[in-house]
């Protein structure tokens, strides 16, 4: 089994993952961009597991997976407030904190 | 069929499925997709009890003892050594064959197991599969002939409810989780089963959750029956590892019987196990989330105290009999826990019954009481009788309250003192299959309820518990006596509602003269001379556990039947004629207090939410403020004192000429390092987060570059 085509692929997902969060200014891209991140990390936990023949990357992975699903809940939730407030989801203009 | 039987669960999942995905834009709202489907599972498992019925009584059951483990355990090797030729997901039969030697038991016929491995992890085969034998073949029966009914009974009911399509989906959902559970030939799929009920039951108590008594009844339901599936969960745990990391059900019951689990362990698994039957089957002291559950729709109710739910937990004990059995030594005689606490149940449900003015309230308190009685009877070891009266039950119980709802959709409400009476002329069908409903529920003969309760009575007595043999009688003269009262006050009389009732259609109409069919005719299946139940549903564990067989007892038959009738003239005589002590509640104090104990359900609500809960809260509150005002207060204000004259020296000596000089120029020092550092917060979170790669992208470049 090849391992290299499974961990490039999750090496690009990253790129995009990372691109996405650092780049976009709409609000639930850049969760959908760390969506990919923890998928690409996913990808490397699954291949991983299946080249050293075992089960504990799955279950990992399926960790991960929840604890995305209850992540992307609570940014949701946030952008949701964030539109709310400001009757936009553009990140650029979240500057509350600014010192 | 018998091999295929997973079909029959499956049926209604996927009729779930199509009716929350399609139901919507069918024409009628999709119950035709489960009345279809469950019509369908009702078909197959009515193939299956002709199969079964059909099939040769081949099976000679070993005594308990070491030599079956071993036949079994290595027959599950040699399965296991076939199954990765047809790799990981191969179907594996194993027909449990016992050494088949010359016995004096009587052959039965052999169950069919069919298992699949599920998923493998950590060398153990988790396996998913049915095993059908007389006690599935009979339930799944039961549950798909009442679920098909309660569909086409709530086409008519739930007219144009808001959720109609919801309502049919949890439906399906519901008969699936049961049909889960008893196909099921593990525990762990029996656990799924078991809270796949839940949940629906959650789902359908507080269907009309607009209203916080619904939604109320609802969460008391989940609550309730969640307190005891913790000892489920605990039970099913212990009995993995005591029986040999194995969710097989029959493994666990020979291993039970032959001694090969522990006495502590078993003990403490059938205690566990019985937690979750006191929750689930709705025995004293976890009863009070049923009559509750009473909030749910009419149909619901049926389907929950007729087939479904409730019977969970008798099922679990008659399939885990080897655990109950050798647990807590139920053959010994004397008293054990399952049969104290279905004694208890009986008397103090039925003493309910006859207080309360809602006719489904009654019927709850009835079936609450006649699960006492199933659960009874499997703690003095009349199994057969226990199963045997959970069929009959299913019958009158589901017409019972089916009827109900017939009235109530008539005269739109549920107060029998206030809104019904002389409804016998203006609902005839109604009237005479809820008649019938009730005789068979007072066991007169020769309706079903009769041959159910005359057997639990005989075995009660056969194997020496007396005192549960009383408690029955009691049981069934009560039983009879709140009926009467019941049907009385219903159906006889004016009318004192609103508005003209009339008799319902037929969707309605036809579900009733079913159940009352079979409510008539299901206790004959048991009749002394044929006795054909119990040779259907002759089950390895009891024989193999050697539970005594009673016959038919005429003297027990006709005591039992004393009672009802006597139940019937004192109720007759007690609410018609109004003979007897009336007005005694305002005469007497000690009966007006007696009354008002019955009234508020002997307390055990406010003993829940006040004593327990509150309880718990207040006394605890109470600890942290008395600590928080003497302990800590204390503390701090000794604390005070003291710092306050160390700090008045230091103050002097050390703190404005040594420390102001450091801090002054710290502070400056800070606040020019600040106001540079300030343009780096811009309150953007992308160029944080840019940082925050940045940083790590480094590390980990040094990583790569210096380790």
């Amino acid at each position: 089994m090849y391992l290299n085509q499974f961990l490039f692929l999750a090496a690009f997902l990253f790129c995009v993952g990372v691109y996405g969060v650092l780049a976009r200014k709409n609000g639930v891209l850049v969760l959908m961009s760390v969506e990919l991140i923890l998928n690409a990390v996913n990808v490397n936990l699954v291949a991983f597991g299946a080249f050293h023949n075992t089960v504990v990357g799955q279950v990992f992975a399926l960790f991960v997976i929840t604890i995305a699903a209850a992540e992307v809940g609570v940014g949701l939730a946030i952008v949701l407030l964030i539109y709310r407030n400001k009757h936009s989801i553009d990140l650029s203009e979240v500057d509350l904190m600014k010192g | 069929m018998l091999r295929n039987a997973w079909l029959i669960p499956a049926l209604p999942v996927v009729s779930f499925a199509l009716i929350l995905f399609f139901g919507k834009r069918l024409p009628n709202k999709g119950h035709e997709i489960g009345i279809l489907f469950v019509g369908g599972a009702f078909v197959l498992s009515s193939i299956c009890a002709v199969q079964w019925i059909s099939r040769p009584a081949d099976y000679v059951v070993p005594a308990a003892g070491h030599a079956d483990v071993g036949a079994a355990a290595g027959e599950e090797h040699a399965a296991d050594a076939s199954s990765p030729a047809t790799g990981p997901v191969a179907a594996t039969t194993a027909e449990r064959n016992g050494p088949g030697a010359a016995h004096e038991a009587e052959p039965i016929r052999r169950p069919v197991d069919r298992q699949v491995t599920w998923f493998e992890t950590g060398g153990i085969k988790i396996k998913a599969g049915t095993h059908m034998d007389g006690l599935s073949v009979m339930l799944v029966f039961v549950v798909s002939l009442i679920s098909l009914l309660v569909h086409v009974f709530s086409t008519n009911y739930m007219h144009d409810d808001r959720r109609y399509t919801h309502f049919f989906a949890a439906l399906s959902l519901f008969t699936a989780g049961m049909l889960v559970m008893v196909t099921s030939s593990n525990t762990l799929q029996l656990l799924f089963g078991w809270e796949m009920m839940g949940l629906c039951s959650f789902m359908l108590i507080g269907h009309w959750w607009e209203e916080k008594n619904n939604s109320d009844a609802a969460l008391k339901a989940f609550f309730t029956t969640r307190t005891g599936d913790i000892g489920l969960l605990v039970g099913i745990s212990i009995l993995f590892a005591a029986a040999g990391n194995t969710f097989d059900i029959a493994t666990i019951n020979d291993h039970a019987l032959s001694g090969a689990i522990g006495t502590t362990a078993l003990v403490c698994a059938a205690a566990a196990l019985l937690c979750a039957v006191i929750g689930k089957s709705a025995q004293f002291p976890l009863h009070t989330w049923l009559p509750d559950a009473m909030a749910g729709p009419t149909p619901v109710s049926a389907l929950i105290h007729a087939a479904t739910m409730v019977v969970a937990g008798v099922y679990l004990v008659a399939r885990l009999y080897g655990v109950f059995w050798q647990g807590f030594h139920i053959g010994d005689g004397g008293i054990n826990p399952v049969a104290l606490f279905g004694g208890i149940t009986i008397l103090i449900a039925a003493a309910l019954a006859f207080v309360q003015n809602d006719i489904k309230k009654v019927l709850a308190y009835s079936t609450v009481s006649q699960l006492g009685y199933m659960v009874m009877a499997l703690g003095v070891g009349a199994w057969g009788a226990g199963i045997f009266h959970l069929f009959t039950h299913a019958f009158f119980k589901g017409l019972l309250f089916l009827g109900a709802g017939s009235v109530s959709h008539s005269v739109h409400s549920f107060d029998m003192k206030k809104d019904m009476g002389g409804l016998k002329k203006t609902m005839p069908v109604t009237f005479w299959t809820f008649l019938i409903g009730s005789v068979a529920l007072a066991g007169i003969f020769p309706l079903a309820g009769f041959w159910s309760k005359d057997e639990i009575l005989v075995g009660a007595s056969g194997n020496g518990y007396p005192i549960f043999l009383i408690v029955g009688l009691v049981g069934a003269f009560m039983t009879a006596a709140y009926m009467t009262r019941c049907v009385y006050l219903t159906f006889f009389g004016e009318f004192r509602g609103h508005g003209h009732p009339h008799e319902s259609p037929k969707p309605i109409t036809v579900p009733l003269v079913i159940l009352a069919g079979f409510s008539v005719v299901a206790g004959l299946l048991n009749i002394p001379a044929l006795e054909l139940f119990t040779k259907w549903t002759a089950n390895a564990t009891v024989i193999a556990a050697g539970v005594p067989e009673h016959g038919f007892s005429v003297g027990l038959a006709g005591l039992g039947l004393l009672m009802g009738f006597g139940g019937i003239a004192t109720g007759y005589a007690y609410y018609v004629k109004n003979l007897g002590p009336h007005r005694l509640t305002q005469r007497s104090k000690p009966a007006l207090a007696g009354y008002r104990f019955l009234e508020n359900k002997y307390f055990l609500d406010r003993l829940y939410t006040d004593m327990i809960v509150g309880g718990i809260k207040g006394p605890v509150a109470r600890a942290a403020y008395w600590i928080n005002q003497n302990v800590l207060d204390g503390v701090v204000n000794g604390a005070a004192a003291v710092s306050r004259a160390v700090a008045n020296f230091t103050y002097d000596v050390i703190d404005q000429k040594v420390v102001d000089g450091v801090v002054n120029g710290a502070g400056a020092g800070a606040e020019e390092g600040g106001s540079a550092l300030r343009v780096l917060q811009t309150g953007r979170v992308q160029q944080y987060a840019a940082f925050l790669f940045g940083a790590v992208v480094l590390m980990g470049g040094a990583l790569v570059l210096f380790a």
